[in-house]
């Protein structure tokens, strides 16, 4: 496997990666897989009937990684993507996606990855989704993913949601469904600038009992940027849910958060908060009287908040 | 060190005076503490210092060089430092950042503790934490504290220093004021303080009553008249106004 240097750039930047991974993966560039290998735990094969691949991990696999990085460097690429993950009972796997566009063409690029989790029993997952953009061409970086979970008893997911940089549009829509004993984490990470519009999307049923969710999202608007966090949490039975939003405007940012709480049963405890506000005078003036400049500590701050 | 000349400060378009034409010199190597009762200007001195105020008339002198119209940057890269007497909270920024943005370097781990040690806590126990509202006020004010120390500065200005610090670590806290002038030659110390001890520890006391320098002189001239009035509070009244407020 060959990679150029701006597809090294974007798996650098997505997946951390310099090399080929160890353990299971699968990478793709420009609508092709230009790299996969299964593990003895983990197969990979590729779909039949749609592009996209099927990730099948067997019961009790421990300490595991699956790498499933996409770039696109070709302006004008459009494509959907199906990653279906089987997870079996009693593992513990760490599973890295994510995206990078680079487009330095007039058309726009799109990447809609629809990645879809079935986590067996007593299973641990930590999904980390990274989404990045670069390249100077006027052709838009679009990438709308869609992640559906779907949890048996007493598993526990951890999802890190990760988009800094460069991505122009975005619709991101996550679903989930607990069963009983069953446990969901997402910290979500988001900046827009420039003209870029993004939208975060977050539906979390707990339908067990002693199911708990915790969606977190710090957010930054820069520039012209726009965002709408939504994030619902459904309680159908005896559940904790909590779900925030925090997020920093800045210049002529606009942010709409609207997190949303539905309980249908008596048992189910839901708390919901938002925040939304410019930096703090004082953080600015505080790192200031350290010997940054004022734009020196504004970037302190943000890199603090998202880290 | 630092000259300051018919310095004022109004607010409200001229109408209330919080400093009234001051003009005040701190020496190089002195320990000066800025006393008075509460509403008499003193953090408003301080910031005015620091940059974080700018004044309405006068001028402010550091090494001899006009920093009145510095930014508060400016002014702590020349090598003044400032300990806020409400420490800023951030979300994500740990106290490991802070403290290498301090000292302007790569410090390691063990050496950004030790400043962490000299205010009394266990570093490995603070060094990872987030400065947030997860510490207590007196956790915030002992990190705020160990940050200033890393900075190494020539004239450092510490606003209230001991507001929300136990009596162990109160007369630590004098300890690393004495440390601090011992580390470099010339350094000046200035705090705002009405605390007894901390008075005592002081080469000169300033009074700052209603905007206006009431008194200024030598401790050992000055501070028998002020013990027992509110410029001078003993630390056990400190506590037991801590403790009623």
């Amino acid at each position: 496997m060959k990679l150029d240097k701006i597809q090294q750039y974007l798996l650098k930047e997505i997946a951390d990666l310099t090399d080929v991974p160890a353990g299971a993966y699968n990478i793709r560039s420009n609508s092709q897989s230009i790299g996969r290998q299964s593990s003895a735990n983990i197969t990979i094969t590729p779909k039949t009937d749609v592009s996209g691949i099927d990730i099948r991990i067997k019961d009790g696999t421990k300490n595991e990684s699956v790498h499933i990085p996409v770039v696109m460097t070709e302006s004008g690429l459009k494509e959907e993507v199906y990653n279906d993950f089987y997870v079996g009972d009693n593992a513990d796997v760490e599973i890295v996606a994510g995206c990078g566009i680079d487009n330095c063409g007039n058309h726009d690029s799109e990447h809609d990855g629809i990645h879809r989790f079935f986590v067996g029993k007593n299973s641990k997952v930590k999904y980390v989704e990274k989404h990045f953009g670069s390249g100077e061409g006027s052709g838009k970086r679009i990438l709308n993913p869609v992640t559906e979970v779907y949890m048996e008893e007493n598993s526990f997911v951890e999802m890190e949601m990760v988009q800094i940089k460069g991505v122009d549009d975005t619709v991101r829509t996550t679903i989930a469904e607990l069963k009983e004993g069953a446990s969901l984490v997402v910290r979500e990470r988001l900046m827009t600038h420039n003209e870029q519009k993004a939208y975060s999307i977050y539906t979390v049923s707990l339908n067990g009992k002693n199911s708990t969710a915790d969606v977190v999202s710090r957010a930054v608007a820069r520039d012209n940027s726009y965002q709408k966090f939504e994030a619902k949490i459904v309680g159908n039975a005896e559940c904790k849910g909590h779900t925030e939003c925090d997020s920093i405007i800045m210049d002529n940012g606009q942010i709409l958060a609207v997190p949303a709480l539905e309980a249908n049963n008596v048992d189910a405890s839901l708390v919901h908060e938002a925040a939304i506000g410019k930096i703090a005078g004082e953080q600015i003036d505080k790192l200031m009287t350290l010997g940054l400049t004022e734009a020196e500590a504004e970037q302190e701050i943000i890199n603090g908040f998202l880290r | 060190m630092l000259k300051i000349e018919n310095l004022s400060f109004n607010v409200n378009s001229g109408e209330k005076e919080i400093i009234k034409n001051i003009s005040l010199e701190i020496p190089d190597g002195k320990l000066i503490v800025v006393t008075g009762p509460n509403g008499g200007g003193k953090s408003t001195l301080a910031k005015l210092i620091a940059g974080l105020e700018k004044p309405s008339e006068g001028k402010i002198f550091f090494k001899g060089e006009d920093i009145t119209d510095m930014s508060i940057t400016d002014r702590a890269k020349l090598g003044i430092a400032f300990a806020f007497q409400q420490p800023v909270k951030f979300k994500g920024i740990r106290v490991i950042d802070l403290i290498r943005l301090s000292a302007g370097k790569e410090l390691s781990i063990a050496e950004a503790c030790e400043y962490l040690s000299l205010v009394g806590l266990c570093a490995r126990e603070y060094i990872d934490r987030e400065v947030n509202s997860s510490l207590s006020g007196g956790e915030l004010k002992r990190i705020e504290i160990a940050i200033v120390l890393a900075r190494k500065s020539l004239l450092t200005v510490f606003d209230e220093p001991e507001a929300g610090i136990d009596l162990w670590s109160f007369s630590n806290l004098i300890d690393v004021f004495r440390q601090q002038r011992e580390e470099i030659k010339d350094r000046s110390i200035l705090i705002i303080s009405h605390q007894e001890r901390i008075l005592n520890i002081a080469d000169e006391i300033v009074v700052l009553n209603n905007g206006e320098i009431e008194k200024h002189g030598k401790k050992d001239e000055l501070l028998p008249e002020l013990i027992g009035t509110s410029a001078a509070v003993a630390k056990c009244k400190g506590i037991k106004k801590e403790l009623d407020d």
